[in-house]
C-alpha cells in the first residue's frame, strides 16, 4: 500500500482502530472560522486517556466519526466535515476535568433545525465510554446560522407595545394548587390576581388536560376571568394556556381554540421537545399569540456541573427555536441559581450581542444580529419583599412571577396582587429618582406599603422568607469584587 | 374605578416633582419626552393624541414638566400621560409611560359578551366615556371639539 498523500498521518486510512486525535479530530493550530459553530464541553476523560485524545472523541463522534477508521472517509471532503478539537484546558481548582473547544463546519447542520443541531452535538456522545462525565457548558452560534431561525414570534419589543406595558418588569403568577382545582375554581383564582394587579397568570406545567378540569373547560373559564379583569382596570391582561397535549394536532387544536377565544398569550412545556415548539412557535407568530415556554425537565441535564447540557446552552436554543418567554430564574427564589450564571442566562436571552465572561460562564462571543430578544420568566419562592433584589439582579425586561406570593396572601389573592404590583412601582420610581434601590429597598417597601396595607401584609408574612442554599452550578471562575 | 395603564398608576398620583423627577431621568438615559391625552382609554387605543411633537433635545426636566402643565391647562379632564422613547437600535420602542392626569370622574367599562355556540363568548370592552362625542365625555365641556390640538409651537 502506499503512503498517505501529503499532511495525512502515516497508516491513516489503514483499517482498524486509530486514536481520534490523529484521525484528525485535534488540530491545535486549527483557527476557527467565524462561520463555525464551536462548542465548549467539560470533560472528565477515564484514567489513563490523555485530554487531548478526548477532546479529539467527542469531536469526533459528534461528527462524522465512528470507532474505527472507514474507507469510505475517502469519498468525501472529510477535512471539511470533520469537527476539530482545537484547545483543550485544564480547569482549575477541579482536577480530572478540562474544557475541549470544538469547532464545527457550518455545513454539517441543517438550516434552522434545532432538533438537527443537537442530535449532532448531544447526540451520542453523552454516553461515550472514554469519558466519565461530559458536559456541553456552551455555543457560538454564527450568525450566518443565526439568521437561518425564525427566533421569537415576537419578542421583548413587540410583547410590551402588544400589551401597552412599560418602563417595570411585568408581574405574573402561577395558578395554585398546581392540580386539582375545577375550571370554575381555577377562573376565580385567574380573576382575583389579575384585577388586583398582575399582568398574567399562568397555567402550570403539568396542567394540561386532566380528568379534573379538561382543557377547554379551563380555557372558557379562564378567558371570562381575564376579560373582567380588563374590565376592571382598563388594561391588557393574559393567562399563558397550556397547549401541551400528546401530539401535534392536539397542541394546535388548544392552541387554535385560545386564539378564537382571543387570548393574547399560550404556553408550552418543553417537554414536548425542539421539534413541536419550533412549529409552535410558528404558529404563534402566524396567529398574533405570544409563546411562553416552561422549562419543564431542564434540571435533569442542567442543574450538575459535570454532566449534561448548561441551561445557557438550552437558553441560547430556545432563542433560535423562538419562544417569547422562557424561565431561567430568579437568583433569590427556591430553585437553584447562582447570581452570575443566572446573569448569563439572563444576557444570552435579551442582548443584540453577549460578550465573553467566564465569570458568568460565557465561553463564547454570541452575535444575534437583529434577531429580537426573549423575556426571561423568574418564577419560584419570590415575593414582594424581595423586589430591590429582583430588580437589581434581574432588570426591567422579565416577567416576575408570585405564584405562593400571590395567592397565599393572608387578606386574598387580589391583596397578594396589589401588594407586588405596589411593591414593583416603587421600586422603579425610586431608581428612577436617582435612589440606591438595592441599599434602600427595605425602607422603599416599607414608605410604599404605609399606603398600601397589602403590601404590609406581605412583608409582614414573607419579609424574612430567604432561600440560602449553595448554588450546585456555579462558575469556575469568579470576578474580583470591584466594590 | 381607576384605570392603571402606565408604570406608576398603582401609585398615588404623582405631585409635579415627582413627575419632574422621572422625565429627568428619562432626559439622562438619552430618552425622548412625549406628552400624550386622550378621551378614549381603551386599553387597545394606543392614539393619543400628540400634545406637540416629542421632544428630542431638551436638557433638563423643566421643559418636559411645562408641556405636561400646558397640556393640563387645556385638558383638564382627560388622561394625559407622559412616554419616554428609547431610539437605541434593537429598542426603538417606548421605555417609560405614565399617566400624569385623570377626569374627575372614571367611569370605566362596560363588558359585553356575545354568546355563542359551544359555550363560547365573544368579548367586547367599551369604555362608558366613549359612548359620547369626542371632546364632551368626562366632566366640563373642555371645547375642544374634535383630537389633535397642535400644542405649543417649538423651534
Amino acid at each position: 500500500m502506499t503512503a498517505a498523500p501529503d499532511a495525512e498521518p502515516r497508516g491513516r486510512w489503514n483499517a482498524g482502530v486509530l486514536p481520534y486525535a490523529q484521525m484528525g479530530y485535534y488540530e491545535p493550530d486549527y483557527v476557527p472560522k467565524p462561520t463555525d459553530v464551536l462548542a465548549a464541553f467539560r470533560i472528565a476523560p477515564q484514567p489513563g486517556v490523555p485530554p487531548e485524545e478526548a477532546g479529539a472523541a467527542v469531536a469526533g463522534e459528534s461528527s462524522t466519526a465512528t470507532w474505527t477508521v472507514v474507507w469510505t472517509d475517502r469519498l468525501t471532503a472529510h477535512e471539511h466535515y470533520q469537527a476539530k478539537c482545537y484547545r483543550v484546558d485544564p480547569v482549575p481548582g477541579r482536577e480530572g476535568e478540562y474544557i475541549a473547544y470544538i469547532a464545527y463546519d457550518i455545513d454539517l447542520f441543517e438550516e434552522g433545525s434545532i432538533a438537527n443541531l443537537t442530535s449532532s452535538i448531544i447526540g451520542n456522545v453523552f454516553g461515550f465510554k472514554a469519558l466519565k462525565a461530559l458536559r456541553l457548558e456552551d455555543m457560538r452560534i454564527p450568525l450566518a446560522y443565526v439568521k437561518t431561525f425564525q427566533g421569537p414570534p415576537h419578542g421583548i419589543v413587540m410583547e410590551r407595545e402588544y400589551l401597552n406595558k412599560y418602563g417595570r418588569p411585568l408581574l405574573g403568577a402561577t395558578t395554585k394548587p398546581k392540580l386539582g382545582l375545577s375550571a370554575r375554581n381555577y377562573g376565580r383564582v385567574v380573576y382575583e390576581a389579575l384585577r388586583g394587579g398582575l399582568d398574567f397568570t399562568k397555567d402550570d406545567e403539568n396542567i394540561n388536560s386532566q380528568p379534573f378540569m379538561r382543557w377547554r373547560d379551563r380555557y372558557l373559564f379562564t378567558m371570562e376571568a381575564v376579560n373582567r379583569a380588563a374590565e376592571q382596570t382598563g388594561e391588557v391582561k393574559g393567562h399563558y394556556l397550556n397547549v401541551t397535549a400528546a401530539t401535534m394536532e392536539d397542541m394546535y387544536e388548544r392552541a387554535e381554540f385560545a386564539r378564537e377565544l382571543g387570548s393574547v398569550i399560550v404556553m408550552a412545556d418543553l417537554t414536548v421537545g425542539y421539534t413541536a415548539l419550533q412549529s409552535m412557535s410558528r404558529w404563534a407568530r402566524r396567529n398574533g399569540v405570544i409563546l411562553h415556554l416552561h422549562r419543564a425537565g431542564h434540571g435533569t441535564y442542567t442543574r450538575q456541573k459535570n454532566h449534561g447540557v448548561s441551561f445557557r446552552v438550552i437558553a441560547k436554543w430556545c432563542r433560535l427555536i423562538g419562544v417569547d418567554h422562557i424561565h431561567a430564574g430568579t437568583v433569590v427564589g427556591k430553585l437553584e441559581g447562582d447570581p452570575s450564571m443566572v446573569r448569563g442566562y439572563y444576557d444570552t436571552l435579551r442582548l443584540a450581542t453577549v460578550p465573553l465572561d467566564m465569570g458568568q460562564g460565557i465561553y463564547f462571543e454570541q452575535e444575534w444580529g437583529s434577531m429580537p430578544g426573549t423575556m426571561p420568566v423568574a418564577s419560584g419562592g419570590i415575593h414582594a419583599g424581595q423586589m430591590h433584589q429582583l430588580l437589581g439582579y434581574l432588570g426591567e425586561d422579565v416577567v416576575l412571577q408570585f405564584g405562593g406570593g400571590t395567592i397565599g396572601h393572608p387578606m386574598g389573592v387580589a391583596a397578594g396582587a396589589t401588594a407586588n404590583r405596589v411593591a414593583v412601582e416603587a421600586m422603579i420610581k425610586a431608581r428612577n429618582e436617582g435612589r440606591d434601590f438595592r441599599a434602600e429597598g427595605d425602607t422603599i417597601l416599607a414608605e410604599a406599603a404605609k399606603g398600601c396595607q397589602p403590601l404590609q401584609t406581605a412583608l409582614d408574612t414573607w419579609g424574612d422568607i430567604t432561600f440560602n442554599y449553595e448554588s450546585t452550578d456555579t462558575p469556575d471562575t469568579v470576578a474580583t469584587p470591584t466594590a | 374605578m381607576r384605570i392603571t395603564q402606565g408604570t406608576f398608576s398603582y401609585l398615588p398620583d404623582l405631585t409635579d416633582d415627582e413627575i419632574g423627577a422621572q422625565v429627568q431621568y428619562a432626559v439622562d438615559q438619552g430618552w425622548s419626552i412625549a406628552v400624550e391625552f386622550t378621551d378614549d382609554p381603551h386599553p387597545r387605543n394606543f392614539l393619543w393624541e400628540m400634545w406637540g411633537l416629542p421632544m428630542f433635545d431638551i436638557a433638563d426636566a423643566a421643559a418636559g414638566l411645562h408641556e405636561v402643565r400646558a397640556c393640563r391647562d387645556s385638558y383638564p379632564d382627560h388622561y394625559i400621560r407622559v412616554n419616554a422613547y428609547d431610539a437605541s437600535l434593537g429598542r426603538q420602542t417606548t421605555a417609560l409611560s405614565f399617566i400624569v392626569n385623570r377626569p374627575g370622574q372614571e367611569p370605566g367599562f362596560r363588558l359585553d359578551r356575545q354568546e355563542g355556540s359551544d359555550r363560547q363568548i365573544r368579548y367586547s370592552l367599551q369604555a362608558y366615556a366613549a359612548q359620547r362625542p369626542a371632546g364632551e365625555r368626562y366632566g366640563r365641556n373642555e371645547n375642544h371639539h374634535g383630537a389633535g390640538h397642535p400644542g405649543p409651537a417649538r423651534g
